[in-house]
């Protein structure tokens, strides 16, 4: 398929191009070039996508290898692209979504400085995103997985005039760090065992690796934790949001923070074997499924409701993965991706009409003078909380609900724990949404969206609504494409056969009813015991441990970063420069203490060299007698 | 002869250590021209009557003139005296006398296989020494008498220019 | 002439020795620039009284030959250093050796 490299390419000459001349160019062209490259490159994808589900190759994958890179030794690297039914998914969320934020940023964006420098931000990372999913070895992958993480730190630090920003950026990069090292690890390990990094030939050698599999398999989580801000590497995510906010949608909602998933699904032959590896997945997918619903239940800043929303959905991810249901898994990615990036803009498009208000406990009854960011928010909200049968998100979401139930590696803890956090995700979602819709109106509307932005979250909504048409449940009637389009890369899902699927699918509805009953009676009337039990201290005590995200930056604080601090303030004088201070020291000393010897004297001189005459004498005549 | 070598010799260490640890410059190049005359004689005493003879003439008689001109001229009196006391502390003679006795010894000990050795007969007369001057050696004369020049240029030219009344010193340098 | 026949070598070379060594003593111990040129002085002549006695070991001219280059020598050298103990001095109003070492550390 000769074609492929073009569809990095597009995006990266974008960026190219606007990174060199972008200062130069007018606004028009610098979003026209932003737009035009990461637009050609999902028609591009659609091409494709259309040969291969046409007229499918051998195998089913396209390959092209661009060149050789890496020769040394035994390790032999190429950069080649892989594109299979996991990574078409990917691309065509990727280019599409990456399109409509272009879209909706070109007036979001339209008034302020670094407007090129922007799009060019936005293109490297839809480039070097795009790199991540079609590569074919670890080593691209790698490329990508950096490369993305660099651009999510220009682009979260973008008004970088504010110091707070840069150190949310930093934050960011050092904690996903954390996550690449181990990542890497994983890399070294795989190629001690197997001696290759092409990601194929790593899946079907795998078995090879022995007992190490589960270490691998725990690296690569690793990895995968930190890109994707699960439990332990989360706290990176909420401080992200000092980014504009079409970054908050693209990168930490729809595609970046999914590479995590993305890895996983692509290296699931590693983690089938070792069940050991996969519980851990899912219980950190639970875990911060939990987590993440109880923190945004308590946040006041919009952008961060969504931000733990985003950590709580990708548990969701985590838990399907981990089960074993990679499809409903990579399902869910794909219909988040649309109602996650939908929520996120017709935030943004809620903070621009207040001129930059972000606290939504000072909005209020923006229904009727947002009509547009209102219905779509309100359709995402819908989808996120999964309501039955109307909204894409439900059939996600009960996919992977099934599976925790009849996945062998489901059990009903987890089921249990699914259902909670379900009930959880409306309540926070829509206790967001009556709080910044309805009631009364604290502030006036200063700025109406322009007609690019409402495009895009028109399209989106629509999207959040029925993308859910491409994979059904049995009882629903079956339909179900993508299922079968990744059942190529995934095996048969787990939970085939089990029965019960109709009385899950109705728990389901119930959590989520149940939440969006609690939300409606907590905020959308104002219910008495509402007011007595936020006057309460146990109340308040709760909030701030929520919103502050269970303690978790106090506890790293307080667990790593201070005695870290202190190690290095140890050595703040530098131990290993003073032995080379100390070797001018002495050299110094030395010099002052045979200066001494320089008196000026002649007799002092003279005595020297008499004494140096004894020496030489005694030498040569005490030598020569002996 | 060979007493007259010996008692010249000792004088002559005498001497010397007299002009070293003498406080009075008049006195010094006293004893040293005593030192002088005895090496002369001592010369002589060992056959070489030619090298006696310049010695007196030429080191003891015009030499030594030049030191008393100089001596003289700094106007070297009593304070000077005291002053040299002060400065002949056992401090400052102690390691130096301590050095100069090693070393010493070391050379008495290096020597000590020569001391029975004696000399030959007669001594060497002027006539032979001229023929050698003026003989094999004679670049060596005239390169010497460049030297000579090059003193009588130097001395001439480092000589201090006439005192101005700025200049005028007082009493004992 | 006479008869030198008894005269040690080693005893002459001692005393020449002795006589260098207490000029040598004269320089480092005298802190007045006259004492210390009539000290050089003495070392010459230390060295010119071992030459003497080679000459008169081996009977040759050489030692009285060498002899007189050493005094011409020493005539020049006198010359010029006593000019220079009249310029210091003239400059440091002293003759202390001690004041003229500005050239230390």
């Amino acid at each position: 398929m000769a074609w492929l490299w073009v569809i990095p390419a597009f995006p990266l000459l974008g960026a190219l191009l606007l990174a060199l001349l972008g200062g130069a160019l007018p606004r028009r062209w610098a979003a026209a070039i932003g737009c035009v490259s990461v637009g050609a490159a999902w028609v591009i994808g659609l091409v494709v996508a259309g040969h291969y589900l046409s007229a499918p190759p051998a195998g089913g994958v396209f390959r092209q290898t661009l060149y050789d890179w890496i020769g040394v030794g035994p390790l032999r690297v190429s950069l080649g692209l892989y594109l299979d039914q996991l990574s078409l998914v990917f691309l065509l969320v990727i280019t599409f979504i990456g399109f409509l934020i272009h879209l909706y940023s070109v007036e979001f964006m339209g008034r302020e400085e670094g407007y090129s420098r922007f799009f060019c931000y936005l293109n490297l990372f839809v480039g070097l995103m795009l790199l991540l999913v079609l590569g074919d070895n670890l080593v691209s992958l790698y490329l990508g997985w950096e490369g993305v993480g660099l651009c999510s730190y220009l682009l979260i630090g973008f008004w970088y005039l504010d110091r707070a920003n840069g150190r949310a950026a930093r934050k960011a990069f050092l904690i996903t760090r954390l996550g690449d090292t181990s990542l890497v690890i994983a890399f070294f390990l795989i190629f001690s065992r197997l001696g290759t990094l092409d990601i194929q030939q790593v899946m079907r050698e795998a078995p090879a690796l022995g007992a190490a599999v589960t270490a691998a398999a725990l690296l690569v989580l690793g990895g995968a934790v930190g890109k994707s801000a699960q439990i332990p590497l989360q706290t990176w995510l909420p401080d992200a949001m000092a980014g504009p906010t079409p970054v908050s949608a693209l990168i930490h909602a729809a595609t970046m923070v999914t590479a995590g998933v993305y890895l996983l699904g692509r290296t699931h032959a590693l983690f089938a074997l070792s069940p050991l590896a996969m519980t851990v997945v899912a219980a950190v997918g639970i875990a911060t499924a939990l987590y993440g619903a109880a923190s945004a239940l308590a946040q006041r800043d919009l952008k961060r409701v969504l931000a733990y929303s985003t950590m709580s959905q990708i548990g969701y991810m985590f838990i399907a993965l981990g089960v074993g249901a990679w499809a409903a898994g990579v399902f869910h990615f794909v219909t988040h991706a649309c109602f996650k990036a939908l929520l996120f803009l017709s935030a943004g498009m809620v903070i621009q009409a207040l001129r930059e208000e972000h606290d939504i406990t000072r909005m209020g009854g923006l229904w009727r003078r947002l009509p547009v960011a209102g219905w779509t928010f309100l359709i995402g909200a819908a989808s996120l909380s999964a309501l039955p049968l109307v909204t894409a998100g439900f059939y996600s979401k009960d996919a992977i609900i099934w599976a925790t139930w009849a996945s062998p590696l489901g059990s009903a803890a987890l089921l249990t724990a699914a259902l909670v956090g379900d009930a959880l995700t409306a309540v926070y979602i829509f206790r967001t949404f009556f709080l910044v819709f309805l009631g009364e109106r604290k502030r006036e509307v200063e700025r109406l969206p322009g007609p690019l932005m409402r495009l895009a979250v028109i399209v989106l909504a629509v999207l959040s609504l029925g993308a859910g048409v491409v994979s059904r449940p049995a009882v629903l009637g079956g339909f179900d494409p993508l299922g079968r389009l990744l059942s190529s890369v995934f095996g048969v899902p787990p939970g085939e056969g089990v029965p019960g699927e109709s009385a899950i699918l109705l728990l389901s509805a119930l959590a989520t009813f149940t939440g969006i009953a609690v939300a409606c009676l907590t905020w959308a009337r104002g219910a008495a015991w509402a007011a007595a039990l936020s006057a309460s201290r146990i109340y308040d005590l709760a909030r701030q441990f929520l919103s502050s995200g269970w303690g978790c930056d106090w506890l790293y604080d307080r667990a790593f970063v201070r005695p870290y601090l202190f190690l290095t303030g140890l050595n703040r004088e530098d131990a290993v420069d003073s032995v080379y201070t100390g070797l001018a020291l002495a050299a110094a000393g030395a010099n002052r203490v045979l200066s001494l010897a320089q008196s000026g004297r002649v007799r002092n001189y003279a005595t020297a060299i008499l004494l140096g005459a004894v020496l030489v004498v005694a030498l040569l005549v005490l030598r020569g007698a002996g | 002869m060979t007493t007259v070598c010996y008692g010249a010799c000792g004088i002559a260490l005498l001497a010397a250590l007299l002009v070293v640890t003498s406080r009075n410059a008049m006195h010094a190049l006293l004893h040293l021209i005593v030192m002088l005359l005895a090496l002369g004689l001592a010369f002589f005493a060992l056959g070489a009557p030619f090298a006696a003879a310049l010695q007196v003439m030429i080191y003891a008689g015009a030499i030594m003139v030049l030191f008393v001109f100089v001596v003289m001229m700094l106007n070297l009196g009593p304070s000077n005296e005291r002053r040299e006391e002060r400065w002949l502390t056992a401090d400052v003679w102690a390691f130096p006398a301590l050095l100069a006795a090693a070393l010493l010894a070391l050379s008495m000990y290096a020597l000590a296989n020569l001391w029975g050795e004696g000399f030959g007969a007669t001594g060497v007369g002027p006539k032979e020494v001229g023929l050698a001057l003026y003989g094999p050696y004679l670049l060596a004369v005239e390169l010497v008498s460049l030297v000579l020049v090059a003193g009588l240029a130097a001395a001439f030219h480092l000589a201090p220019p006439p005192r101005t009344a700025q200049t005028e010193e007082t009493g004992d340098g | 002439m006479g008869n030198t026949a008894t005269v040690s070598t080693g005893a002459i070379l001692a005393v020449s020795l002795a006589l260098f060594l207490i000029g040598l003593l004269g320089v480092m111990i005298r802190r007045d620039l006259l004492f210390v040129l009539m000290s050089l002085e003495i070392m010459i002549n230390a060295a010119a009284l071992a030459f003497i006695a080679a000459a008169a070991k081996w009977r040759q001219p050489e030692g009285q030959v060498m002899m007189t280059l050493i005094l011409v020598a020493a005539a020049a050298e006198v010359g010029v250093g006593l000019s220079l103990v009249l310029r210091i001095y003239q400059r440091f109003a002293t003759i202390d050796s001690d004041a003229v070492s500005t050239m230390k550390g």
